[in-house]
């Protein structure tokens, strides 16, 4: 099952490469991983995305906060919490197709950021879910790009740190 | 008053009551050395190799329970010490490993000795640091320290640009330490304990298994109280031996691979089965589906990670061994049935660990047990291999860290460097390495350390002219294609050669010469009546090693033993026994 892990790490070099290195190193399944600062400038957020059944991820949250740099390890799956992932999806689009175009943005409330001569590029904000239904929606229009930021999240209610 | 960064190093190491560095000096680390040159409190031991640097440390660590510390220089300086970090950081070892870098304006040209040891070191350390800046330097060397050697113990290497070293700054080695995100569990939680005592008192056939974590604890004597209040049979694996007297009739020795008769018998017919301080590694459980399958498990660990990793477990409890026995010894009654304590008795006394006593040929048994009983208060470092399970099936142990073996990694080549950590760390105190002849090739370059720091060493080779565990898996699960193994052979040998034979060239290492051509000594054994009189003669050694090359017989094996992916009541107790 797929597991949406928060971390608070000491802010400085290095700290990614244990992350990742764990990851690899294990064998463990990482799904998408996202690094900023926070309020605290020498504290940084990873969210994480991993998969594995409830023995490895238990494992990767108890290897996780044996790195000495990760101050806090929150499995944010089981509690109530917001996430959101950004994707940029550049797609071809005629002078004809616009308008249906601009439609379908409308629906998945997406951003159009730039209209060129044969393509236009959308900002689509939301759950993973949300985005992988858009980009199916925008198959047929021919997807030339996507990139996606990998998943924030954050417990709702009551704030850790 | 403004000092170097070199001095600050010092002060940190005094602070932290070092007294002995194992060490190799390179381009890059020369400020440090000569800051060292000026320090009487510090004793520098020059290795010949800096992996050995890194086992001398861990050998000393291991048999003192202080922290092991190392100063090799940068590029091979440094990446010489992986594989002596990867054996400390698998067995838990206290290290401070520290390695020159150049300079912080060249760190990433390519420089010359330049290699990212952070990046190299960083999944066989505890943790690492490199030092970006002068000012961060008493604090990463205070935590360093503290690291290492706290929760479950550990290397921590830190990487020493040139410049950091030289450059002056007005700063103290601080006093305290505080790591936001490092706050090891000793204290096991009370509830637990409790159901620990209760599930104890209610099982009918309980069974202690106990695993490196006593030994380093310092566990060992409030389990020995516990194991004589409640008369709990004990097994243990191979890091566990030393904690508990081997001699103890409810001691019934090592477990899994090749472990006794007895202990397999008794995890596999246990209902509860108390586990402190051990990973359950698969050495020891064998076939995991069939492991303990009679039995609820208790897991006692103070590293959260390795609990419920590979079995499951009923009732878990993190936090220091010796902490929680003590508050688990006064909640202990009620001896178990007397039918089990006769049950595990019987499996002893059915098939215990015996060896072949051939007059014509050496038994490795035969000469370890001599050595068990002509030194029985020793030091025991070994390598790895049959050695290694031999020295830990025939040697009496009574001790807490008197075996000083690499469990996990399994680093051939261990045993010497670390023998010579060992005496180093205990003067007065016997120290012999019980070797093989291909691994104690491995490290062999250190008979000149131990010679110039006039160390009686004794390092026993059970020569067979064979990598012998791998020669006995290929006996017994190739078909006796010793493809690699022979350490005899030459060219003119038939190609596929299944054993020693008319054929045999009798090429060996001459150990005897080669131990005199360092200034050590070296002594002979073909026949078992020599054993007792080059012990004896080894013994009067004060101020050098001495070389035993025993030469054995060639294709002994290593009984009893658990096929790999068997079950552990699937004991297979060898020819010589049938």
């Amino acid at each position: 099952m797929q597991h949406i892990i928060s971390l608070l790490v000491e802010n400085h070099q290095g700290v990614l490469a244990r992350i990742a290195g764990l990851f690899s190193g294990r064998g463990y399944n990482l799904e998408s991983l996202t690094v900023g600062v926070t309020m605290d400038p020498t504290v940084s957020r990873i969210t994480l995305v991993c998969g594995g059944d409830d023995v490895i991820i238990e494992q990767i949250k108890k290897q996780l906060n044996k790195l000495i740099d990760v101050i806090k390890v929150i499995d944010l799956t089981s509690q109530l919490a917001v996430d959101r992932e950004l994707a940029l999806v550049k797609i071809n689009a005629k002078p004809n197709q616009r308008g249906e175009i601009f439609q379908v943005a409308d629906v998945f409330r997406a951003k159009i950021l730039d209209v060129g001569m044969n393509n236009m590029v959308l900002e689509i904000t939301g759950t993973s879910s949300k985005i992988n239904d858009a980009l199916a929606i925008l198959q047929p229009y021919s997807i030339q790009e996507v990139a996606r930021s990998g998943l924030v999240a954050m417990e709702r209610g009551k704030k850790f740190k | 008053m403004k000092i170097s960064g070199s001095q600050l190093v010092i002060e940190a190491l005094k602070k932290e009551g070092v007294e002995i560095i194992f060490g190799y000096p390179g381009g890059s680390v020369i400020p440090l050395f000569d800051t060292l040159y000026s320090e009487p409190s510090i004793h520098v031991v020059l290795t010949r190799h800096e992996q050995a640097a890194v086992h001398a440390a861990d050998g000393y660590a291991r048999s003192t329970g202080k922290t092991g510390v190392c100063l090799v220089t940068s590029g091979p300086g440094a990446t010489n010490t992986v594989t002596g970090l990867a054996t400390a950081n698998f067995d838990g070892v206290p290290l401070v490993v520290l390695t020159g870098q150049v300079f912080r304006s060249m760190i990433g040209n390519d420089a010359f000795q330049e290699a990212d040891i952070v990046g190299i070191s960083r999944p066989v350390t505890k943790h690492n640091y490199l030092v970006y800046d002068r000012k961060d330097l008493g604090r990463i060397f205070k935590e360093a320290f503290y690291i290492a050697n706290s929760g479950r113990p550990g290397p921590v290497l830190i990487d020493l640009p040139k410049d950091v070293l030289l450059e002056q700054a007005e700063d103290e080695y601080p006093e305290s330490v505080h790591i936001r995100g490092y706050n090891p569990t000793l204290v096991g939680h009370s509830r637990q304990i409790k159901r620990i005592a209760a599930a104890i008192k209610t099982a009918k056939k309980p069974l202690f298994f106990i695993g490196g974590g006593v030994n380093a604890a310092g566990a060992a004597p409030v389990f020995t109280k516990i194991v004589e209040k409640t008369n709990i049979p004990v097994i243990m694996s191979l890091m566990g031996i030393g904690s508990f007297y081997s001699g103890h009739p409810l001691n019934l020795g090592m477990v899994g691979m090749h472990g006794t008769y007895a202990a397999n018998m008794a995890v596999q017919d246990c209902d509860l089965l108390i586990g402190i301080g051990t990973r359950f590694d698969d050495r020891v459980t064998g076939k995991l589906d069939t492991f303990a399958p009679h039995s609820k498990i208790i897991h006692i660990d103070i590293d959260p990670a390795a609990i419920a990793r590979n079995v499951p477990v009923e009732i878990p409890v993190v936090g220091d061994a010796k902490q929680i026995l003590e508050e688990l010894l006064p909640l202990l009654e009620a001896p178990p049935a007397k039918e089990w304590i006769a049950t595990v008795k019987n499996w002893k006394e059915e098939h215990p660990v015996t060896f072949k006593d051939d007059s014509e040929f050496l038994s490795p048994g035969k000469v370890i047990t001599a050595i068990s009983e002509q030194f029985p208060d020793a030091i025991i470092a070994t390598e790895v291999g049959q050695n290694q399970m031999w020295a830990a099936l025939y040697y009496s142990y009574s001790r807490p860290r008197t075996l000083i073996t690499s469990g996990g990694l399994g680093t051939m080549g261990y045993g010497f460097p670390a023998a010579i950590g060992a005496q180093l760390g205990n003067p007065g105190k016997k120290v012999i390495d019980i070797a093989g002849d291909g691994s104690i090739q491995m490290n062999i370059q250190e008979l000149a350390t131990a010679v110039q720091e006039e160390l009686p060493v004794i390092v026993a080779i059970l020569n067979n002219g064979y990598l012998g565990m791998v020669r006995q898996w290929q006996e017994l699960f190739n078909d006796k294609r010793y493809s690699s193994t022979c350490l005899m052979r030459k060219p003119s040998c038939p190609h596929h050669c299944t054993g020693p034979g008319k054929w045999c060239h009798h090429y060996t290492v001459d150990f005897v010469k080669l131990a005199e051509a360092y200034g050590a000594a070296g002594l002979r054994v073909t026949k078992p009546d020599e054993i007792e009189p080059a012990l004896n003669e080894a013994g009067k050694s004060t101020k050098y090693p001495v070389f035993i090359d025993f030469i054995i017989e060639r294709e002994a094996n290593v009984w009893p033993m658990v096929a790999p992916g068997a079950s552990l009541n699937q004991v297979l107790l060898g020819k010589e026994k049938e």
